[in-house]
């Protein structure tokens, strides 16, 4: 019997996904878990395995258009339609009511009851905004209540103006990615209060040994250590010393993490894509280099993997590598802090009563002001600082970093 | 104005229909020396003789027919089933003639009969007395079916009944009886029949239920109100014709909606309620319509502990009302 192929919810908050690449073709026989299609999404690019076995008999979506979560893609013929290949039960009301099928059964968080559409659709709110309200229901749906009170939160400031246009004006359409960080980011900024602390930190050393040794370090341990490794590893240590800031905000409580999942920033050509590196306490300096090389291979290549991109627990962005030297960063929704390292610059400072030049960084924590206060911020961004002066250097010093 | 028990109101209103119409006359199983099984009719015979209260055998396919047959030629008659439960051999006579008489004969005859049935769980009651009919009958087009809740409504909806032109199953859930009471005025006075009621006004969710529900509803809403859920509880008094524009209006105003009924669950009454909701006010639901009815077994068991897990009461109506006002 024919049943049809759905777009799965392939990520957290993924609400779309286009067709990258047809690995079948009509007429072709397809196995279970084989690989049928090719999925971009903002996140990540995956190969989408066969949900049945059977044949292809239809490809509804071509390559390269984009479509919604859960709207079918294809239609395979199967011998008979197994339990769990038969086509799920609508998600109650949700999907009969929009335009936009939205993500089945999995996102509890997404289904929104017909009264909330409505009263969405009437007071021009956009159901992904919706889907970023914390929601009071069952599963942390978005109820009428959640929806009334964000509107009144919201207020009438943020629509006041509409945008006017000039002549020769452009819009850009967005791509999934920017949308996907505009929404993430809008969302932090609105639901998390954001402290920030800076320290200035002195690489001299670091920069000096690096610059003598990296060539040597590369060809011993096989990567080239960069200075994120250093940073990562002096986060690993703080965190240690200072766990609350390795943890999220709930309404029940402060959720301390037990994995050091750290998130890197890596930039891309339409916007940033924050990879994780698990359990990033279990590796030494090597290791940790080692991630980050892959990650960013991976991320540029646009080959990351779900799970590449998801679990992490505490972030690490280096506006650095721009130029900056004063980065305040937003914090990724569900964690409590954001590290910022920015340039390393020469500057004139004091030091035993005399003004000498040292490559100063400026280290900065931006931080989730419900989970904890200046004073842990402030002492956390100490013991990385202590971490990465403590930097003897040496050839060998890496082994031990 | 005095404070009557249900079984009161409904005493009371044969003896004003009878003294104000000479056509009206009662006719049932024991219903005239006894008074009726549960006193529904006791003094009548004392008062209007024989001919107009009538002792049947038990036999009510023919209490059903002869009162057709009466009502079609003039007179008003009140047809009593001792116990709803009793009413299945004269569902030929009340479906296929009562309820249709007037299509059938293209307007020649009306059958204004009432059909009197005390029905649901009372205490132990068990498989012959305490079934609950409502839904064969408000199935059927042509017939209005009543169950009122309340004494001031019992005593004005069997008069709106008597006098209305068609026939009506006028149910009297049997717990009231005695239990029940409420104001009532002596007078005459008339609650139409169409028209559910409000009555108790909340902004959380919408109760819909009907005979003694509507008293384990509102003693739910008094307790879920004790935890700041606030049920706004319909009485839906007439369950044929529906009064659809007040059930439409109680979700719109709370977007969520509870049915309730003592039925077994699979298409009984309330599933009408439901199927209106979903077809008519769904854009305004904030949650999946529920419903707290009794399991689908063959009848209400005898044995206490089964009988309590049968019946619907006010603790499984609050907790439908928790997890409904929580989703």
């Amino acid at each position: 019997m024919p049943v049809e192929v759905k777009l799965p919810q392939l990520g957290e908050s993924t609400y779309e996904g286009t067709i990258g690449k047809w690995l079948k073709h009509p007429g072709d026989r397809v196995e279970r878990f084989e690989p049928l299609v090719e999925i971009i999404t903002d996140k990540v690019n995956v190969e989408m395995p066969s949900p049945h076995e059977g044949v292809l008999t239809k490809v509804l979506i071509p390559e390269g258009q984009t479509v919604a979560v859960g709207t079918p893609i294809a239609v395979m013929e199967t011998a008979d339609a197994p339990a769990e290949a038969r086509p799920a039960a609508p998600p109650a009301p949700v999907s009969v009511g929009g335009s936009a099928p939205r993500a089945p059964v999995t996102a509890e968080g997404a289904r929104l009851s017909p009264v909330v559409r409505n009263l969405a659709a009437e007071r021009g709110v956009s159901v992904e905004e919706v889907a970023q309200i914390p929601g009071t229901g069952a599963g942390g749906r978005v109820t009428k209540e959640d929806l009334l009170a964000y509107l009144q939160r919201r207020g009438t400031t943020e629509r006041a103006a509409p945008t006017s246009l000039h002549a020769g004006d452009q819009l850009l359409k967005l791509s999934p990615l920017r949308r996907s960080v505009a929404q993430r980011m809008a969302q932090s900024k609105r639901e998390i209060p954001h402290a920030y602390g800076v320290i200035e930190v002195d690489l001299s050393t670091l920069v000096r040994e690096r610059e003598a040794h990296k060539d040597a370090w590369r060809a011993r341990e096989g990567v080239n250590i960069t200075y994120t490794a250093f940073f990562l590893r002096a986060a690993v240590d703080a965190v240690k010393a200072f766990p609350i800031v390795n943890s999220s905000w709930t309404e029940e409580g402060i959720l301390l993490r037990k994995a050091v999942n750290l998130g890197i920033g890596i930039a891309l050509e339409d916007g940033l894509i924050v990879a994780v590196i698990k359990a990033a306490d279990q590796e030494n300096l090597t290791g940790l280099a080692k991630q980050v090389e892959m990650l960013s291979g991976k991320a540029r290549e646009g080959k990351l993997a779900l799970e590449d991109v998801q679990g992490g627990t505490l972030t690490l962005t280096n506006p650095g590598v721009f130029g900056s030297i004063w980065s305040m960063p937003i914090i990724v929704p569900g964690q409590a802090a954001i590290i910022a390292t920015d340039a390393i610059v020469k500057r004139p400072v004091v030091r035993d009563g005399a003004v000498v030049i040292r490559e100063i960084m400026h280290l900065g924590l931006a931080f989730d002001h419900r989970i904890f206060d200046g004073a842990i911020a402030d002492q956390f961004l100490h013991r990385m600082r202590q971490k990465l002066e403590s930097f003897t250097g040496g050839e060998r010093a890496v082994r031990d970093f | 104005m005095p404070e009557l028990r249900y079984i009161d109101a409904i005493n009371q209103a044969h003896h004003e229909e009878m003294l104000r119409d000479e056509r009206v006359l009662v006719m049932g199983e024991d219903v005239g020396r006894k008074g009726g099984v549960f006193g529904a009719t006791m003094g009548l015979l004392e008062k209007f003789g024989e001919d107009r209260v009538i002792d049947t055998p038990l036999a009510e396919s023919s209490i059903a027919g002869v009162a057709v047959g009466m009502a079609c030629n003039g007179l008003l008659p009140i047809a009593e089933f001792q116990f709803a439960d009793f009413i299945h051999p004269a569902f030929d006579q009340i479906v296929s003639e009562a309820a249709r008489m007037r299509y059938r004969s293209n307007n020649a005859f009306s059958c204004p009969v009432v059909f009197r049935a005390p029905y649901g769980a009372s205490h132990g009651t068990a498989l012959y007395h305490s079934q609950s009919i409502e839904a064969f009958y408000a199935h059927v087009p042509g017939l209005k079916v009543v169950a009122p809740a309340t004494p001031y409504d019992a005593k004005g909806m069997l008069k709106a009944a008597i006098r209305d032109p068609d026939p009506v199953l006028f149910l009297e859930h049997k717990r009231m009886y005695r239990v029940v009471k409420g104001e009532v005025p002596d007078g005459d006075y008339t609650v139409p029949i169409g028209p559910s009621a409000v009555r108790r006004q909340g902004k959380d969710l919408s109760v819909f239920a009907y005979g003694w529900m509507l008293h384990e509803s509102l003693a739910a809403a008094d307790a879920a109100a004790a935890e700041g859920i606030e049920a706004e509880v319909v009485d839906i008094r007439t369950l044929a014709p529906l009064d659809r524009g007040t059930i439409l209006t109680s979700v719109a105003k709370t977007n969520r909606a509870l049915i309730v009924y003592e039925d077994n669950s699979f298409m009984g009454y309330g599933a009408e309620i439901a199927a209106l909701i979903a077809e008519h006010a769904f854009s305004d639901l904030d949650a999946p319509v529920m419903r707290v009815a009794a399991p689908d077994v063959p009848g209400v068991p005898f044995a206490k502990p089964l009988e309590e897990w049968f019946v619907v009461t006010k603790d499984k109506i609050a907790a439908a009302m928790r997890k409904l006002a929580a989703y």
